[in-house]
């Protein structure tokens, strides 16, 4: 398979602080890949440099061939490639179908060729029903039915988080980046997720996965890249990456926290550890 | 219920004549109100539903009120270099067009110019920019007149080919005209507000980054929604020039603007009905005070009142009421009061 997406020797310097040093790594069509590591690696910081939100200060990264070089977040969405966020992953004061009906902006846009001309001559009807059709049967994929009139912001944390998943995949990406999408879920709540992930992929959807949450992670992935200071120090298979001793090294120098995330990554404990 | 709020208050307002009889005194009052409610809806789409603040809205305003007045009077000024440009005065219906456009076209350069910041930036453009227009009308005195003021501005003529027309000079003319031009915007925000451009505002508002992320182009948007709100500004501001057929650069005080901002924010932002009943609470404060205290003092009751409504309802009159009577918030409340108890 090709690669859809090719992180080209990225830097990011924020003054004299370098958050990411050189990052090189490749994804390939219809994998689940992690990008794991310590805290402040600069996972989240490479996740903003794919997605528009900042600007490498070298290197580039492609996505099904193109360059994202210069491109607005909205504009790179527009290519395919969706992503969800960490802390605040809704819009807190719409209702749950109301979120995913702004996440279907995109579809909306192809519905309609004018969509402010017409909103205002009122011509919007069979669009909008087709978009609440889609909402809707979106919601009850991901498994949000239930809470559908409920506001995103009073939901639990969990659940928001799923939100967020049903927003990235309203834009129909080719590849979704997770954030840490188990973070604040209890270990039923992660089991559905990982199943929902897998589900995710056998639409054919590419996914890269910041996460924190060690048997998750080697749970699902295919191949798993780590970070340390804003440098990759191992790249392979789950279980090439356990026993890796730059990866044992990178977590036991970390103090407590981290020593029990690499317990686990070890598959020792089974609980999920958030770094 | 939501529905049958605004119908009712229109019923009200389309009956208010008839109850009152002819009032001229009255009539004004209602029809400035009007107008400036107006004003304070097209303030709304942007301060309550995409959270910028436009400190300059009375530019948009008074251009618009400027445009219509200059376009059924005609004019004759030297440009320099030898040129010159006359106008011929078309007729006033012509003349809310291009106030329409022109404001419009306003909004936009002002969006594009300030959008890609935001914010703080927004704001000062704005002011900055209301502060530009108002010196050009005072010192451009071959085209406006300056402070003497642009006089014997033509009434609105309407009319049908074939059924006549009718020159709208008096107040309840005016008066009904005002009230339809609001009910049409009104209707076009809530039309906007609840469509798919409507959301892409909401979600900026809500959680800029998430939008950004989900496809949505946030200067496009918010300059949409400032040409918008712009030309419906000057939409008002043309009702106002030819109702009251003369204005000078006093229509671009900063007054006006912080009385639009206060109609809005004290009936509700971010609601469809809150700049109206904002706009007719405050529009309408001076006149019932005026039998009983001296000007002086009623402006301390209307900064009391103001006050108290946001002491007593933070949110603004709409929402706030909305809450109080039990029925869902409306779509701008903040989470901490809808909040159910979530069960994990």
């Amino acid at each position: 398979m090709s690669a859809i997406l090719s992180v080209d020797h990225v830097g990011v310097r924020f003054g004299g602080l370098v958050a990411i040093a050189d990052l090189h790594f490749d994804v390939r069509e219809g994998e689940i890949v992690s990008l794991i590591g310590p805290n402040g690696a600069g996972k989240t910081t490479a996740f903003n440099v794919m997605t528009g939100f900042l600007k490498p200060s070298q290197g580039e990264v492609r996505f099904r061939g193109t360059s994202l070089k210069g491109l607005a977040p909205h504009a790179i969405t527009r290519l395919g490639l969706a992503r969800t966020f960490q802390r605040t992953s809704v819009f807190p004061d719409d209702t749950v179908f109301d979120n995913v009906m702004i996440g279907l902006h995109q579809v909306g846009g192809r519905l309609g060729r004018a969509p402010v001309l017409d909103a205002l001559l009122g011509r919007a009807g069979a669009g909008e029903r087709q978009l609440r059709a889609r909402a809707a049967a979106l919601l009850d994929w991901v498994g949000l039915s239930g809470r559908m009139h409920e506001k995103a912001g009073a939901l639990a944390y969990g659940e928001q988080r799923l939100v967020g998943v049903a927003l990235a995949l309203a834009t129909e990406p080719a590849m979704l980046l997770l954030d840490e999408p188990v973070s604040g879920m209890n270990a039923s709540e992660t089991r559905v997720f990982v199943r929902l992930i897998r589900q995710v992929r056998e639409r054919g959807i590419t996914i890269l996965l910041v996460e924190h949450d060690m048997p998750m992670v080697m749970e699902v992935s295919d191949r798993i890249v780590v970070l340390n200071y804003g440098r990759l120090i191992a790249e392979g298979p789950p279980d090439r990456i356990r026993n890796d001793p730059a990866v044992i090294e990178a977590y036991l120098g970390q103090g407590s926290s981290a020593r029990q995330a690499a317990k686990s990554a070890h598959g020792s404990a089974r609980e999920p550890v958030h770094a | 219920m939501t529905r049958l709020l605004p119908l009712a208050l229109l019923a009200g307002l389309v009956a208010l004549p008839l109850a009152l009889g002819a009032n001229p005194y009255l009539l004004n009052a209602l029809i400035v109100t009007g107008i400036l409610t107006i004003g304070a809806m097209s303030l709304n789409l942007l301060l309550g539903f995409t959270g910028q603040l436009s400190l300059g809205h009375i530019a948009f305003f008074g251009i618009g009120a400027y445009v219509s007045a200059l376009t059924s009077l005609g004019f004759d000024v030297e440009l320099g270099f030898g040129l010159r440009a006359v106008h011929e005065p078309w007729p006033p219906v012509v003349g809310f067009l291009l106030a329409t456009v022109a404001a419009g076209a306003c909004g936009y350069l002002i969006g594009r110019l300030s959008f890609r910041v935001r914010g703080a930036y927004f704001v000062i453009v704005t002011i900055s920019f209301a502060e530009v227009v108002r010196l050009v009308a005072l010192n451009w005195v071959e085209l406006t007149q300056g402070p003497l003021a642009l006089t014997n501005i033509p009434a609105f003529t309407l009319g049908l080919p074939g059924l006549g027309f009718w020159t709208l000079k008096s107040k309840l003319q005016n008066y009904y005209l005002v009230l339809a031009v609001g009910t049409l915007c009104y209707l076009l925000i809530a039309r906007l507000v609840h469509s798919r451009f409507g959301r892409a505002m909401r979600g900026l508002k809500e959680n800029e980054s998430l939008a950004l992320s989900v496809g949505i182009n946030a200067t496009r948007t918010l300059t949409v929604a400032a040409v918008i709100s712009a030309a419906m500004a000057g939409a008002a501001g043309s009702l106002y020039a030819h109702y009251l057929r003369i204005i000078d650069p006093d229509v671009f005080l900063f007054a006006t603007t912080v009385t639009m901002v206060i109609m809005v924010v004290a009936g509700g932002k971010g609601t469809l009905m809150g700049p109206v009943v904002g706009g007719l609470i405050f529009g309408l404060l001076p006149v019932a005070l005026r039998p009983v205290m001296a000007p002086e003092a009623q402006w301390i009751v209307y900064g009391l009142v103001l006050i108290v409504i946001l002491f007593v309802l933070p949110r603004g009159i709409v929402p706030g009421m909305a809450a109080r009577l039990g029925r869902r918030p409306a779509r701008s409340a903040p989470v901490l009061e809808a909040s159910p108890a979530v069960p994990q």
